[in-house]
């Protein structure tokens, strides 16, 4: 092969390196989320409720600890799983339950979920449970939201903020 | 399915050795091509760190700046990183493949593809980290989804998501571990690449000048076409609908989004298990390994410096004279190959010590076995014209080369070919000697074609010496299936006007010992 055809092909195969990296660093786009659609986050980090109550020790019970031991109150550890459950526009759309993180169980629970929705006006009904009840919900919020395309709307819990936020 | 994959590789080489050159073939230069991509990412690197602002509100006007206000340094620089990045990956990606393609993984490499394996993991770490510094839409992008990815595993207290949530959520100390990711993975990735070419020896740390040069201009001329530019900045408030990623280091959050997280660590896992498991599942027949003769060695070092994969040692001589060392050979780094015998001094087939006995030779392929096939066959050899072609059992099939003029020896590999055998043969009888081995810049065993040339050139222990007549002396390095290269080179052989002493045959004396 002729040392011009040599030259033509190596500058021809750099540039197809140089073609290659150059696309595929930016086509093709991703269509992560369809046209005309919002994204719902929901995100739960919340300690449950204890399942049982502290109580007062009685004598026998103080008597068979060690000295050292001997705090007049029991409080056990372990917490409640939560349950979240999403409705938008009356549909369920998640129910969910969370274990209590940690090997005793006494952590918090955490929920995290991506709900894909169109842009609009939506109903959304939130609803936790975190105690050991079983029917009904400790904390409850419904609120009719208007979605812009591409907008996040997160799911939150803030205790602080009277429960279930949405913003 | 194997073979033809490694048929259709071989013929990308050849088709790459006629363009470039077979020394300048970026596919025989897969590994040294990755170390350049990842200095030039380091040099480059480090003038990124230290404009960055590691601040929420800092990071993405810091780097978006560079390419708007500082193109022709900064912005270029900027996108000489990234390119470099989606360069190594994309190499090292290849890199593995051809490994795998010729079972490169198995015995005496074991060590090299375990320890590679896992770069290719730390160079993906490395690259998508470096998207969540410019904090744009895209590092808002990659860091939300890595988060999910990892939150995924049971073992996080609290999810990485909630990092991204809202806005207020994103601090300034998040981005100081983006920098100890980035960095952090950069640099256990450069620790491992030393790991990964200590049990070779003369390991090649850089491509050749001009293929160096010439992936470097291509990357900055890429840089300078098509800069990379920051997206808009991060807003958790909103989400790409359609966002343009960096398919070779992102490819990951795509597939995560079209299956789960659980599919995508499954798949990872696998793969990387897979792919840990190679040396392991298939079992190649162990080559015996080179065996030392402590009589005939003489401690001179170059089988030390010779052996391709730091298989040889020296330790004190068991003669216990002072100074005098003698060669180890560590049978699990022993590739088999026999260069060790082509750089001992005493393998010469001068030597009248009978058998032929040299320091260090393989006892599947003895030099005296060798010695007396020549002889023998050169003997027998009728006519005017009687060539000798050295080749070996990874290069173009030499024993096709066979007629009534030509003999063919093929070795464990061409290195391991003492010089003093090419005048040899012409003391013999051959009117001319041809050598030959795998294609240039591809010898199975690394450095045989290199040694052997050096060697035949004078310019390397042991040298074939300077009364042989080069002129009846070819070297021709062809590939499997680049016979043809052979047969040129013998019929060039054929047409030189036969010596003087042409039609004598017969063992030359030897010198005694």
């Amino acid at each position: 092969m002729s040392r011009v055809y040599s030259w033509i092909g190596q500058v021809v195969l750099y540039a197809a390196f140089a073609a290659v990296i150059g696309v595929f660093t930016r086509w093709p786009a991703y269509q992560h989320l369809p046209p005309d659609h919002a994204l719902v986050k929901l995100s739960f980090i919340h300690h449950g409720q204890r399942l049982q109550e502290c109580r007062q020790l009685s004598p026998d019970e103080l008597a068979k600890l060690p000295p050292n031991m001997r705090a007049p109150m029991s409080c056990p550890r372990e917490r409640s799983p939560i349950l979240v459950e999403v409705d938008i526009d009356g549909v369920r759309v998640l129910r969910r339950s969370a274990q209590p993180a940690g090997l005793s169980h006494d952590g918090a629970a955490s929920v995290y979920q991506r709900i894909e929705v169109p842009a609009g006006t939506h109903r959304f009904d939130v609803r936790l449970r975190d105690s050991a009840r079983t029917g009904g919900f400790d904390f409850e919020r419904s609120e009719v939201l208007e979605l812009k395309p591409a907008q996040i709307l997160v799911i939150d819990f803030n205790a602080e903020k009277g429960g279930i936020t949405l913003q | 399915m194997m073979r033809d994959a490694r048929g259709a590789w071989t013929g990308c080489e050849r088709v790459m050795d006629t363009l470039f050159g077979a020394v300048l073939n970026p596919l025989r230069h897969l590994g040294a091509l990755a170390f350049l991509f990842f200095w030039l990412i380091a040099l480059s690197g480090v003038y990124l760190y230290a404009v960055l602002d590691t601040s929420v509100e800092g990071a993405w006007r810091s780097v978006d700046d560079l390419s708007r206000n500082q193109w022709w340094f900064g912005g270029l620089l900027r996108s000489l990183h990234r390119y470099a990045a989606d360069a190594f990956v994309l190499v090292a990606g290849l890199h593995l493949l051809r490994e795998w393609l010729f079972g490169h993984y198995r015995g005496f490499r074991r060590y090299s593809w375990l320890t590679g394996v896992p770069l290719l993991l730390f160079a993906l770490i490395c690259g998508i980290g470096g998207f969540w510094l410019k904090w744009d839409q895209l590092g808002q992008f990659s860091a939300t989804a890595t988060a999910e990815l990892l939150d995924w595993l049971p073992i996080f207290g609290s999810p990485f998501t909630r990092n991204f949530l809202v806005a207020e959520a994103v601090s300034d100390r998040l981005f100081s571990l983006f920098v100890f990711v980035h960095i952090g993975a950069s640099l256990l990735l450069l620790f491992l690449a030393w790991f990964h070419v200590q049990r070779i020896s003369h390991a090649q740390m850089l491509p050749p000048k001009r293929l160096a040069a010439g992936s470097t201009a291509t990357l900055l001329a890429l840089a300078l076409l098509v800069p990379v530019m920051s997206q808009a900045p991060a807003d958790l408030s909103v989400v790409q609908s359609a966002i343009a990623i960096d398919w070779l280091l992102l490819a990951v959050h795509p597939l995560m989004y079209a299956t789960s997280p659980g599919w995508v660590w499954a798949l990872s896992t696998g793969a990387l298990l897979l792919l840990f498991s190679l040396p392991f599942t298939t079992r190649a027949a162990r080559p015996a390994v080179a065996r030392v003769d402590a009589a005939h060695c003489n401690g001179c070092r170059q089988c030390f410096d010779d052996c391709p994969y730091a298989a040889i040692t020296m330790q004190p001589h068991p003669d216990g004279r002072p100074g005098k060392e003698i060669a180890l050979v560590h049978a699990d780094l022993c590739a088999g190959c026999g260069i060790c015998t082509g750089a001992c001094p005493p393998s010469t087939p001068f030597r009248s010590v009978e058998p032929l006995t040299t320091g260090i030779d393989m006892p599947q392929a003895p030099i005296s076995v060798l010695r007396g096939r020549l002889e023998t066959r050169l003997a027998a050899l009728r006519g005017d014209r009687r060539i000798v072609v050295f080749g070996c059992d990874h290069g173009a099939r030499v024993g096709t080369m066979e007629s009534a003029d030509v003999v063919a020896f093929s070795l464990l590999c061409t290195g391991m070919l003492p010089p003093s055998f090419v005048e040899y043969a012409m003391r013999c009888g051959a009117t001319g000697v041809l050598v030959t081995g795998c294609a240039e810049g591809g010898c199975e065993f690394r450095l045989g074609n290199r040694w052997t040339g050096e060697r035949l050139l004078g310019l390397r222990q042991p040298r074939l010496r300077a009364r042989v007549p080069r002129e009846r002396l070819r070297v021709v390095w062809a590939g499997r299936g680049d016979e043809r290269s052979l047969r040129d080179a013998l019929d060039a052989l054929r047409d030189l006007p036969a010596p003087a002493m042409a039609g004598a045959t017969g063992r030359p004396r030897r010198r005694v010992r």
